[in-house]
């Protein structure tokens, strides 16, 4: 697989040289790539998921350190890892209820099953059931009732239990890495449809005549903005620029375009502004496991400000941006220091730039990434609906597999 | 940061898809200079780590990052190391990028390189369009595909654009005449429209104070031409295919700037055009010499190149990471507890570091081993140095290899080549340059031929090596080996200049020395030329101050009355002598008139005299002596009405002796016929409308004037005699 070695390697590159920006369009590409991955991965009849999981996670781990600042990649290439998990769990469920079935018909459990149709099992209830075995059920899960009967002592290898029927042993290979790919098929869908989700929960939460305040550019905030828009409300957004890229200049031109009242702020004028604010929306870089947010620089800045007047603080986050590791961890690379040419001209201060003769010398830091601890937060709005900071790592819980933490 | 897809992919796409001929570029990947000897007689330069990676591995990590498709590589000096160095590295495999490797061991200048792909281009054919020419010590991440959109457009309405450079704005200091790349400081003259180039001058040692010449037809020619000397060449120039067929034309050219460049300004009958492109965001710099080097490093270090850092893997390098302060460190380095790791220093993989070590603003390799309280500022250290306890390291450049033992300094400047070893408690002089091969004694000296006994082979030098350094080993220490590299005469005043180490501060206060010096000779001495003291910022014309060149022309016109007054020259030698100098100066005769007055007057008032009417007495016998050379020069009124005013000025300066006098004076003037009655009229006309002030000595005379309106025109007709007598 030769075409897939350097589409893994063109990636990388792209990765090290900071080609792609942004998270979504970062994650995307790399479940793409993990598709193709998986698809072209050759799977041996025994222990096939784990065949899958070395191979996902070698070429993860070869994504995560071209660009560790991308949390996005990580994030995603544990995703997939946890759909092959769950996929594997859910056939070697489904072969144990098959045999099962021919011993016995007439347990309830393995009706409903059949009622479904194998096949088409879906991967969530067997997922509710492994996951009920490694630990203890989440919220969601004890909320949506999926029965619990699927207790059987898990084990990986699906060849154990059926060596009587190598015929239907050959078929479920073939459905392993069919069903992977549709899941990871899913999770595309997901991540590019995240912004329509968090969209529609805007009419929720944006009231009338209200002023909302925003720092920097995300795509996600401008769905957001306009979603609410579209229904009819009325509102004013404050955008504060967003020093040094300023970004919050494409923001506002963006929001004018589609006709919103749109005032632009510096950077510094946010706490002066934000007594007239009535909520704060900013989009995440990513969300970390205690609910901390990394974001554009000077977000940490506006979180304190919107605390201090007592303002809602939102963050809008697609489910890809949120990253099962905990910032103190120090695996993870928490920011950035871009070219300092962004905050001044090189050419101007290029006499101040010699540490040769010259008493002092000039130093220019130029961050791209702020930290604002989950205390500030009140609200995470992801595709699956407004969460608390303290939830965050149910949420993340439910994303990911515990194995696949540390890689 | 949600859906922000900018960024330079986006970019480069848009600009593959508009131009159909693949983006080539030209690398050379040999400096055709010798700045880094010793060190490239061992390894080509190009291959030099700078922060830990190969300076090539910036130049083609940015071609690739800038969306060129296919480079060049030209290899002359160790063509072997550096295919061996692009075989073992990712980029003869790079997706993206197309690296071809093209040997010649003839060429000894980038204009031969040149030629060679010329001759190659008419078997092969490999450069299709326009390309990049670039050398392969350049680290920059300026985006290329609206420059080269931008050169394309403008060879499309005018065939003659050849070709494109890059310029970017950088201040040269103001004491030193040197950029902060240790280059000589840079004079351009460009067309603030069009943005052609014009003038093209690296400020030289004849040019010490920084004065420029523009030739007077460009100031005809164009409407207005911006003159700056804040300017860096990047040494990246988009070239169209034209460029390699003038190098074929004109073989003598060997520099791309001193011959090419120069050479394509001056030739009219081509009519060939080149033109400038300021970049101001992104970065861009040559690494030409040793200072350059160090200013580059630090410059990465302040991270002015990314995403070409270290904490990133651009070129196959292992990325380190980065912590507070601008400290990057490998994840296996060991370093001591108390070890102390200053701001702005690298450390490479697999490096120990022993107690007590300081160290600051430094870049240490892989694989090198520090033994306690040694102390390292400023330099670079590069891979598997072993460096033993209590060394001092400052502003030095340690090559792979190196052993320096106990007690050990390395004085600022010094550079120490491959596998030297220092020997113990040994000082390493100043600037000094240390390699085990033996400085050649046979120097070409006006060419710079890098590898001109490298080619054959270093395998040579080595196996030899032995032996001599046993004989020799004493340069360094009993337990040392190595040569100290004798400075060459003519460098040895320039060596701070280009050195790694800080430009020393008695050095810079001697230069500043010199400047007022020099300001205040200049009361005495005849300067050479006209010229205007450049402030490193300001904007320099080539208009020099009138007022300037007519002081020094006036002491010289003084002192050479004093002389003929001293010796008895005669009056038509005098008059010679102020002929040529008035050719020299430029200047008119009613300048001359003037500044022959002026010195006359002034000897008068210098001859010791007791009261008013000696001084007078004075005067008048120097007039009535010297009269015929005044006479010489004050044959038309307006030059008469120059010595009058002249004379007025005189008589305002301090002490006022002359001012009483004045009337007298101008009487004797008029009879002697230096000074014609209508000169004198005409001086009182223009006189009369100006200040009240100005009328000193109009007021003074007023009798003497009015004597003279009721003499002329009585004696009409003898004024006119008399001018003919003249």
């Amino acid at each position: 697989m030769p075409d897939v070695q350097s589409m893994v390697a063109e990636f990388v590159n792209k990765l090290r040289k900071r080609k792609i920006e942004g998270s979504q369009a970062t994650a995307k590409c790399t479940v793409e790539l993990l598709r193709s991955v998986i698809s072209h991965q050759r799977v041996p009849h025994a222990n096939q998921a784990a065949a899958l999981i070395d191979a996902v996670k070698a070429v993860g781990q070869q994504l995560v350190a071209a660009n560790p600042v991308e949390l996005a990649v990580g994030n995603v290439v544990r995703r997939v890892l946890h759909i092959i998990r769950e996929e594997d769990l859910s056939l070697t469920t489904a072969a144990m209820a098959g045999l099962d079935l021919l011993d016995a018909s007439d347990d309830d459990d393995i009706d409903n099953c059949k009622g479904i149709g194998y096949p088409a099992m879906s991967a969530a209830v067997v997922a509710a059931a492994a996951r009920s075995t490694l630990r203890p059920p989440s919220l969601q899960t004890l909320l949506e009732g999926t029965p619990e009967s699927a207790t059987v002592p898990y084990t990986s290898s699906s060849g154990a239990d059926s060596e009587s029927k190598t015929a239907d042993k050959s078929s479920l290979t073939r459905k392993l890495k069919h069903d992977v790919i549709e899941g990871v098929n899913q999770l595309i869908q997901e991540i590019s449809g995240c912004h329509e989700q968090i969209a529609e929960q805007a009419i929720e939460h944006i009231h009338q005549n209200e002023v909302i305040l925003t720092l920097g550019s995300s795509r996600t905030v401008l769905e957001f903005l306009c979603a609410a828009k579209e229904k009819k409300r009325s509102f004013r957004v404050f955008v504060a620029e967003g020093a040094p890229r300023y970004q919050g200049h494409l923001l506002a031109k963006e929001l004018v375009a589609r006709g919103l009242q749109t005032t632009v702020i510096t950077d510094s004028a946010v706490f002066a502004m934000i007594s007239r604010v009535n909520m704060v929306i900013i989009g995440a870089h990513a969300v970390m496991a205690n609910g901390g947010v990394i974001g554009p620089v000077g977000v940490n800045m506006a979180a304190l400000a919107a605390k201090k007047h007592a303002v809602p603080f939102v963050v809008l986050a697609g489910s890809h941006k949120l990253c099962p590791l905990y910032p103190h961890n120090p695996e993870v690379l928490l920011n950035e220091l871009r070219s300092p040419s962004e905050l001044l001209d090189f050419g101007e201060f290029s006499d101040c730039l010699d540490f040769g003769a010259g008493s002092g010398s000039l130093q220019v830091v130029n961050p791209t990434f702020d930290y604002v601890p989950p205390n500030l937060v009140s609200l995470f709005i992801t595709d699956t609906g407004g969460h608390n900071p303290s939830y965050m790592y149910r949420l993340i819980a439910d994303y990911y597999s515990a194995d696949d933490l540390v890689m | 940061m949600g859906g922000q897809k900018k960024g330079g992919a986006r970019v480069s796409e848009d600009a593959e898809e508009q131009s159909p001929q693949r983006l080539q570029a030209i690398l050379l990947a040999d400096s055709f200079a010798t700045k880094f000897r010793p060190v490239t007689l061992e390894r080509p330069k190009v291959l030099l780590p700078i922060v830990n990676v190969p300076m090539i591995g910036y130049t083609l990590a940015w071609l690739e990052y800038a969306g060129i498709e296919e480079v060049f590589v030209f290899c002359c000096a160790h063509a072997i190391q550096i295919i061996e160095y692009l075989e073992k590295s990712e980029w003869y495999s790079h997706p993206n990028l197309v690296v071809r490797t093209i040997e010649s061991h003839k060429s000894i200048s980038a204009g031969d390189a040149l030629r060679y792909m010329y001759e190659q281009q008419a078997e092969t054919s490999q450069i299709q369009g326009d390309f990049v020419l670039v050398s392969g010590d350049t680290v920059s991440n300026m985006p290329l595909a609206d420059l080269i959109q931008e050169h394309r457009e403008r060879k499309k309405k005018d065939e003659k654009a050849i070709m494109t450079m890059a310029i970017k704005q950088s201040k040269s200091s103001s004491l030193t005449h040197q950029s902060r790349l240790g280059t000589d400081q840079l004079f351009i003259a460009v067309d603030p429209l069009t943005k052609q180039l014009l003038h093209y001058e690296e400020d030289k040692i004849d040019h010490p104070r920084g004065s420029v010449c523009l030739d007077k037809s460009l100031l005809e020619s164009n409407p207005s031409v911006l003159v700056s000397n804040d300017m860096q060449d990047c040494y990246i120039d988009i070239c169209s295919p034209e460029v390699l067929s003038l190098f074929e034309d004109n073989f003598d050219y060997q520099h791309l700037r001193r011959h090419f460049v120069k050479g394509v300004l001056v030739d009219d009958i081509m009519g060939y055009k080149i033109f400038t492109h300021e970049i101001h965001s992104s970065y861009a710099a040559r690494i030409d010499n040793f200072r350059s080097y160090d200013t580059v490093s630090k410059d990465i270090i302040q991270r002015w190149t990314y995403p070409y850092v270290p904490d990133i893997n651009f070129s196959g390098n292992r990325p380190l990471k980065l912590g507070r302060q601008g400290i990057y460190r490998a994840c296996d380095a060991v370093l001591s507890r108390s070890a102390d790791v200053g701001a702005s220093s690298v450390i490479g993989y697999g490096t120990k570091i022993g107690d007590g070590v300081k160290i600051l603003n430094s870049v240490i390799g892989n694989g090198c081993s520090i033994g306690s309280n040694v102390v390292i500022e400023g330099s670079y250290i590069w891979n598997n140095v072993t460096i033993e306890d209590g060394c001092e390291i400052r502003n030095a450049i340690v090559c792979d290899g190196v052993k320096i033992r106990a007690g050990a300094v390395l004085e600022p400047g010094v550079v120490l080549s491959f596998n030297v070893v220092v020997g113990r408690d040994f000082v390493v002089p100043a600037y000094s340059k240390v390699s085990l091969l033996q400085q050649p004694t046979t120097e070409d000296s006006d060419e710079e031929l890098e590898y001109a006994d490298s080619s054959s082979g270093t395998a040579d030098h080595l196996s030899g090596l032995n032996l001599q350094m046993e004989s020799k080993a004493s340069e360094l220490g009993p337990d040392g080996a190595g040569y100290i590299w004798e400075v060459c005469e003519g460098a040895h005043d320039e060596e701070w200049k280009h050195s790694v180490a800080p430009i020393p501060k008695d050095k810079l206060a001697e230069i500043t020395q010199a400047i007022d010096d020099d300001d205040t000779d200049d009361e005495s001495v005849v300067p050479t030329s006209g010229e205007l003291k450049s402030d490193a910022d300001s904007i320099n014309t080539d208009m020099n101050d009138p007022n300037d060149d007519y002081c020094y022309f006036e002491k010289e016109v003084e002192g050479t009355v004093l002389r003929a007054v001293e010796e008895n020259i005669k009056v038509d030698l005098v008059t010679l002598e102020i002929n040529g100098l008035r050719l020299s100066y430029n200047m008119e005769s009613a300048d001359c008139a003037g500044a022959t007055f002026y010195s006359m007057m002034k000897l008068a008032v210098d001859t010791p005299h007791n009261s008013a009417s000696e001084l007078y007495k004075n005067a008048a016998s120097i007039i009535t002596k010297w009269k015929e050379l005044l006479g010489f020069y004050v044959k038309k009124i307006d030059e008469q009405i120059e010595v009058i005013m002249k004379f007025e000025e005189m008589c305002q300066e301090p002490p006022k002796e002359l001012g009483p006098l004045f009337t007298q004076i101008l009487h004797l003037l008029y009879d002697k016929d230096v000074l014609q009655e209508d000169a004198i009229l005409r001086w009182a006309e223009e006189k009369a409308g100006a200040d009240e002030t100005d009328k000193v000595y109009l007021k003074q005379c007023e009798t003497f004037i009015q004597w003279l309106k009721e003499a002329s025109e009585e004696e009409d007709e003898d004024d006119e005699d008399e001018e003919d007598d003249d």
